[in-house]
């Protein structure tokens, strides 16, 4: 782990009368969880890497209100959205990156019909762009050969197409890319979205995030790749039920990037 | 007494389509019965996406033994429906296969209308070992029994019925060709229907005659009959599947509607110079319900789109909470809402045009709140069907009303939302502490 991490915040850049080149949206996830705050950590060891001017909002940030508005409450998802456009209109943000599929989604989909109008991207696609750009490289070669199975959040994929940024960088780490039965368009749940990570399953035969794992399983990867905080906890949960967590490590398309920089 | 035939066949053909047209004007008044939504921008895009699925076929490939075979069966129906052409023609003027003068055109169309049938009767034969043979998992859920069952059964009889009518019909007319009885000029080749002939030719002029005329009235009685069965069944895809595509959503599927009448009442609330005390104007409009606790709530498209879905199950073969065994099936989603709909439309019709209420709803009488929110919102569903049908839609509408109008969300989501409100962020954490990590390690 290399030195401290550059966080500038957007206030401090606003004092300093900087205007940064994009901004990094944390979610409440990659603030607050512990294993999700190690991906963000990851993530800003990469844009401090490749010196990008970036920033945070900081306590300025909220949730974007994906979770309330998945669970029917569309008044706080407003709620959350007009707040949240207010400060990010009010720094003149033109461009976001964020490692939360949910968020990704919402504020590219769902904003612009309030108000925010923003070049939103998933950290997948921007750390792609950056690899084509030349400013990073990914030459560690921790993962030749090692197999990694990549988990699609459903946010992400299904929901907004994106099934081949974060497989294009895991094949640049020279790893084996193996794919689960159900994959890209067709890319089974880990059962977290439509606000399931905040309540019990319905009575079942199984979690569905068990049912995912088996498929991940299947592959017989050394590596299970998620590029969503909230798919990253269930699969670590579901191979820690299946006794793996051993052998099996869950990371962030992010964490492997890092990783490969010896960040 | 000459004109007798013509008569009756004309009137066969009113009673038949009228009952029809009776029919679709229903099924318009019920869908009418949904909110508004635009679907009528991008007419480019539209129809490109009703060739790309309902035409093409598109989705109906990723499974692609189930996906040809349909496709056999599809382009079967088309196609051979050009001969219904000829033969309601043939049965107004009094006429007998009125096509013959095409010639060579008409050899080739009558000898692809006969290789088509066969394929028909062969992935009809191929559909019901898979249903009721093999029973694929897909056909054997819970929603599918009785009448869904059924009725899936009964298509595939009538498909053979007509297929072979159609066959004998040709095989008794290429006899009576070849015994050169007045009437049945040379025309037509029949590669399949010659086959017939083993049992054909031992029969008497006068037998074949009446063959082949029972088999062409019989034909065109089952088309009529099967015209006026769609509206019952879930074969009404046939109709729907190409309305249903073309107002399809062009958006990312992770896009949700955003409430406008919310939306107003947010503005209102976070504007500063806005009088919280005022009174509403007095042509302020009555406040919308929020989400779908019944039929009317829901918008023309979800109406569309429970009238066209087809029972295949592929929404929910694919569904996460279904393969782990919750009750949630988007399929019966759908079909819930359709039988409330027809409900609905029959209480009207009942009650001269106005709805009486009848106690029941959709929420709670056909759709159970454990299925609501067992839903993770993944759009599987969306994305496995193959006439561009939204189930997860209904299930977000109606997660809104429990939400927004009753209060009644489970209570660890209350939590999750509560957190929301007082901390911006779904767990008891202090929006204060929200950069803390830079500094830990
Ligand atoms: S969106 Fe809901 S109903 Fe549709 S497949 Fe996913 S969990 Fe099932
Ligand atoms: S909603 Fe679509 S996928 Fe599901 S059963 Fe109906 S037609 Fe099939």
């Amino acid at each position: 782990m290399s030195d401290t991490l550059q966080v500038p915040t957007m206030a401090e850049m606003m004092a300093q009368g900087k205007e940064p080149e994009i901004l990094f949206w944390v979610g409440c996830s990659g603030s607050f969880d512990d294993r999700a705050k190690k991906i963000t950590k990851a993530f800003v060891r990469i844009l401090n890497k490749a010196g990008i001017n970036f920033a945070v909002l900081g306590t300025e940030e909220s949730c974007s209100g994906d979770p309330a508005k998945r669970a029917g409450n569309e008044f706080l998802f407003q709620m959350q959205a007009m707040t949240n456009i207010q400060v990010l209109n009010g720094y003149n943000i033109k461009k976001i990156v964020t490692t939360c599929p949910h968020c990704f989604n919402t504020l590219k989909n769902e904003y612009p019909g309030l108000g925010g109008n923003y070049q939103v991207l998933h950290h997948t696609s921007f750390l792609k762009q950056l690899l084509e750009e030349g400013k990073i490289g990914l030459e560690g070669g921790s993962y030749k050969g090692k197999r990694i199975t990549y988990h699609d959040p459903c946010y992400l994929g299904r929901a907004n197409g994106i099934f081949e940024a974060p497989r294009e960088l895991i094949r640049k780490l020279d790893a084996e890319l193996v794919e689960m039965k159900s994959c890209k368009q067709r890319g089974l749940c880990c059962g977290a979205g439509g606000a399931q990570m905040f309540k019990e399953p319905e009575k079942g035969d199984k979690d569905v995030n068990i049912e995912r794992t088996e498929q991940a399983l299947e592959t017989q990867p050394d590596i299970i790749a998620a590029a969503c905080p909230f798919c990253n906890t269930m699969m670590t949960d579901g191979v820690k039920g299946k006794e793996k967590e051993q052998s099996i490590k869950v990371v962030d398309v992010a964490e492997l990037i890092a990783d490969a920089e010896d960040l | 007494m000459d004109f007798l035939p013509n008569i009756i066949f004309g009137l066969l053909l009113i009673v038949g389509i009228g009952f029809f047209a009776r029919n679709i004007g229903r099924l318009k008044s019920v869908i009418a019965l949904g909110r508004p939504e635009d679907r009528g921008d991008q007419s480019g895009k539209r129809w490109a996406q009703m060739a790309r699925i309902a035409l093409g076929q598109s989705k109906m490939v990723v499974r692609p033994i189930a996906g040809i075979m349909h496709i056999i069966v599809y382009l079967g129906f088309i196609i051979i429906n050009i001969e219904v052409l000829e033969i309601i023609l043939d049965g107004l003027l009094g006429t007998h296969r009125i096509f013959a003068p095409l010639g060579k055109v008409y050899d080739v169309l009558i000898g692809t209308f006969e290789i088509l049938a066969l394929l028909v009767i062969l992935a009809v034969v191929i559909f019901w070992i898979r249903r009721n043979v093999i029973r694929l998992k897909r056909f054997v859920t819970p929603e599918m029994k009785g009448w869904p069952k059924r009725d899936a059964d009964y298509i595939l009889y009538i498909e053979v019925v007509l297929m072979a009518l159609f066959l004998t019909m040709n095989g008794a007319d290429y006899q009576l060709q070849q015994l050169q009885v007045a009437d049945y000029i040379q025309a037509g080749s029949f590669p399949v229907s010659q086959f017939l002939s083993p049992f054909l030719e031992g029969m008497s002029a006068e037998s074949l005659v009446l063959l082949e005329r029972t088999a062409w009235w019989l034909h065109i009685t089952g088309i009529l009959f099967f015209l006026n069965y769609l509206y019952y069944s879930k074969h009404l895809h046939i109709l729907l599947a190409f309305p249903n595509t073309y107002y399809g959503s062009l958006e990312p599927k992770g896009k949700f509607n955003n409430l406008e009448a919310v939306t107003k009442e947010v503005k209102l609330m976070m504007d500063p110079t806005a009088d919280p005390f005022a009174a509403p104007p007095a042509d302020a409009p009555v406040p919308e319900k929020f989400g779908a606790s019944d039929i009317m709530d829901l918008k023309w498209i979800q109406l569309l789109n429970a009238y066209t879905c087809t029972e295949c199950g592929r929404c929910t073969s694919e569904c996460p909470a279904n393969q782990t065994g919750k009750k949630l099936s988007p399929r019966a989603i759908m079909m819930a809402t359709r039988d409330r709909a027809e409900e609905v439309g029959k209480n009207i019709l009942q009650n001269k045009g106005s709805f009486t209420p009848d106690g029941k709803q959709l929420l709670d009488d056909h759709i159970s709140r454990e299925e609501l929110w067992a839903c993770t919102s993944c759009n599987a569903c969306v994305e496995a069907c193959p006439v561009s049908i939204d189930p997860l839609s209904i299930i977000m509408d109606m997660r809104q009303y429990l939400v927004m109008e009753k209060s009644e969300a489970p209570t660890e989501l209350n939590v999750m939302m509560t957190n929301i409100e007082n901390n911006g962020a779904p767990w008891p954490f202090n929006q204060m502490d929200r950069l803390n990590w830079k500094n830990e390690n």
